[in-house]
């Protein structure tokens, strides 16, 4: 425990001690924003207590992900948004999500490689996360990292995701806009029109502008997906219609373009689009935390008597393993809301 | 949660550009459980301090073979010192004489490892040394 710790810590709870670290946040303090952002990482009461008083705060900031497969470019289209924007006066944060070891749980963070100009500018903040085990393309806490980075002021919060392969899709429900980047000749037509990635890109963009056949790449996407259905068939979301663009993020080449068609996105045809992806986004932090607190309040019961002879029921095949959660469902119905505050 | 990673950042200040043994101590320490923040080449003192901050590291790791150490470590420590980072572990790693170490140790430096160190013993360093997590 340092000096300075042991002060703002103390015997405070929780709540007292977000709600300290949550001014200096809001007061512009980037070492208390990066505590905090640790903090959501651990998923520590602490956080809880900070995510629910900044949550009001957030809504207004512009969440864009950048996704797509490894060595695309998308650090690097990255770190030449944060340039453009940066000119524009516009406070950028941006979160850099690399895997986990399935292994040892280690990692190697790499992302700022591409990202270092901004050492002096206090109107950038880069952070890189572990995946730490979670599937999809994001770590578990991505979402509450970009909310934390919305409500200290950051206009724009960039989500790099690992690189994905064809279905790592979640970026999707966690930004406004999703930009997927592609290499030139990473496929054909075919590879167009499977499911997965390219079915949730708000925007494309084939990086590497540069290399020969990055125009044609660019051609043929948007040859199959310029095609899709556009009215919406009853009961199903409307078909994307991503605009597909071509840049070369290490001239900085079509990055205002880029910029523009975020804009657009944000403004105009998308807005429909977003309103649903926030309402999306709300869905899946609501049953995170339902189902992270369900799985507590089951814990906590494992330990009651009842619990256990429903464990040893179901060991020795007595009792099936659903009839025994229906079970533990009724019991939790039963003891009603009386931990539902007790966390804070 | 006490048995999560350490994160770990990995930077080369100055202008050398050999950044081998940086990598590799990278790679290690992922295989060793750490969360590790790889900057790169030609760090200043200024960018390596913003990005242990933004990053939150526990430990400040530099690599450095250009014979500067001398300036650049000391000006690094005085930089965190400045920026209220007193509980983040700084070691080093290079070509560093042992007649410098004793002033480095003074400017804040907490090890020196010179080459030969396994990637073992760094770890173990690292994680009897870093901050208490909360």
């Amino acid at each position: 425990m340092t000096g300075t710790r042991a002060q703002t810590a103390g015997e405070a709870t929780p709540a007292e001690r977000a709600a300290t670290l949550c001014d200096a946040v809001l007061a512009g303090d980037r070492r208390s924003l990066a505590r905090l952002l640790t903090a959501v990482e651990n998923r520590t009461p602490l956080a809880e207590a900070a995510l629910r008083r900044l949550y009001p705060m957030a809504g207004k900031a512009q969440l864009i992900g950048i996704t797509g497969p490894p060595g695309a470019g998308k650090s690097t289209l990255v770190a030449a948004l944060i340039a453009e924007l940066r000119r524009a006066g516009r406070p950028v944060a941006v979160v850099a999500v690399d895997p986990s070891s399935p292994i040892t749980g280690g990692a190697v963070l790499g992302d700022r490689v591409r990202m270092q100009a901004y050492a002096d500018d206090d109107g950038v903040f880069i952070r890189s996360m572990a995946s730490r085990g979670h599937a999809g393309g994001l770590s578990s806490a991505t979402t509450a990292a970009a909310a934390v980075f919305d409500a200290a002021g950051f206009d724009a919060v960039l989500i790099e995701t690992v690189g994905t392969g064809q279905s790592e899709v979640e970026v999707a429900a966690t930004a406004d806009t999703t930009v997927v980047v592609e290499a030139p000749e990473m496929g054909d037509e075919i590879q167009a029109i499977k499911a997965g990635l390219l079915e949730v890109a708000d925007i494309i963009v084939v990086n590497k502008g540069d290399r020969p056949g990055a125009h044609r790449t660019a051609g043929q996407l948007h040859a199959m997906l310029a095609d899709a259905p556009h009215e919406a068939r009853p009961g199903r979301p409307v078909p994307k219609h991503p605009e597909v663009l071509v840049t070369t993020a290490a001239t900085g080449e079509g990055v205002v373009e880029l910029l523009a068609a975020l804009d657009r996105h944000r403004t105009t045809s998308g807005r429909g689009d977003v309103q649903a992806t926030r309402m999306a986004r709300a869905e899946a932090q609501i049953w995170a935390v339902l189902s992270d607190r369900l799985r507590d309040r089951a814990r906590s019961m494992e330990a009651a008597p009842m619990a256990a002879a429903l464990l040893g029921a179901v060991a020795a095949h007595e009792l099936d393993p659903y009839a025994a959660a229906d079970r533990l469902l009724e019991l939790m119905a039963g003891t009603g809301a009386s931990s539902a505050g007790s966390r804070d | 949660m006490t048995d999560r990673p350490l994160k770990v950042l990995i930077a080369k200040p100055g202008l050398d550009g050999h950044d081998r043994g940086a990598k590799v101590l990278a790679r290690g320490l992922r295989d060793e459980g750490f969360e590790v923040v790889y900057t790169g080449l030609r760090q200043t003192p200024e960018m390596i301090v913003t990005a242990a901050l933004q990053e939150d590291v526990d430990v400040v790791g530099l690599s450095i073979l250009s014979g500067a150490h001398m300036t650049l470590l000391p000006r690094i420590c005085a930089l965190l010192r400045d920026r209220g980072m007193t509980d983040v572990l700084v070691a080093a790693g290079g070509i560093i004489p042992d007649d410098d170490v004793p002033a480095l140790k003074e400017s804040g430096v907490a090890a020196v490892f010179g080459p030969g160190t396994t990637i073992a013993a760094v770890a173990e360093f690292l994680r009897a040394n870093a901050r208490p997590r909360d």
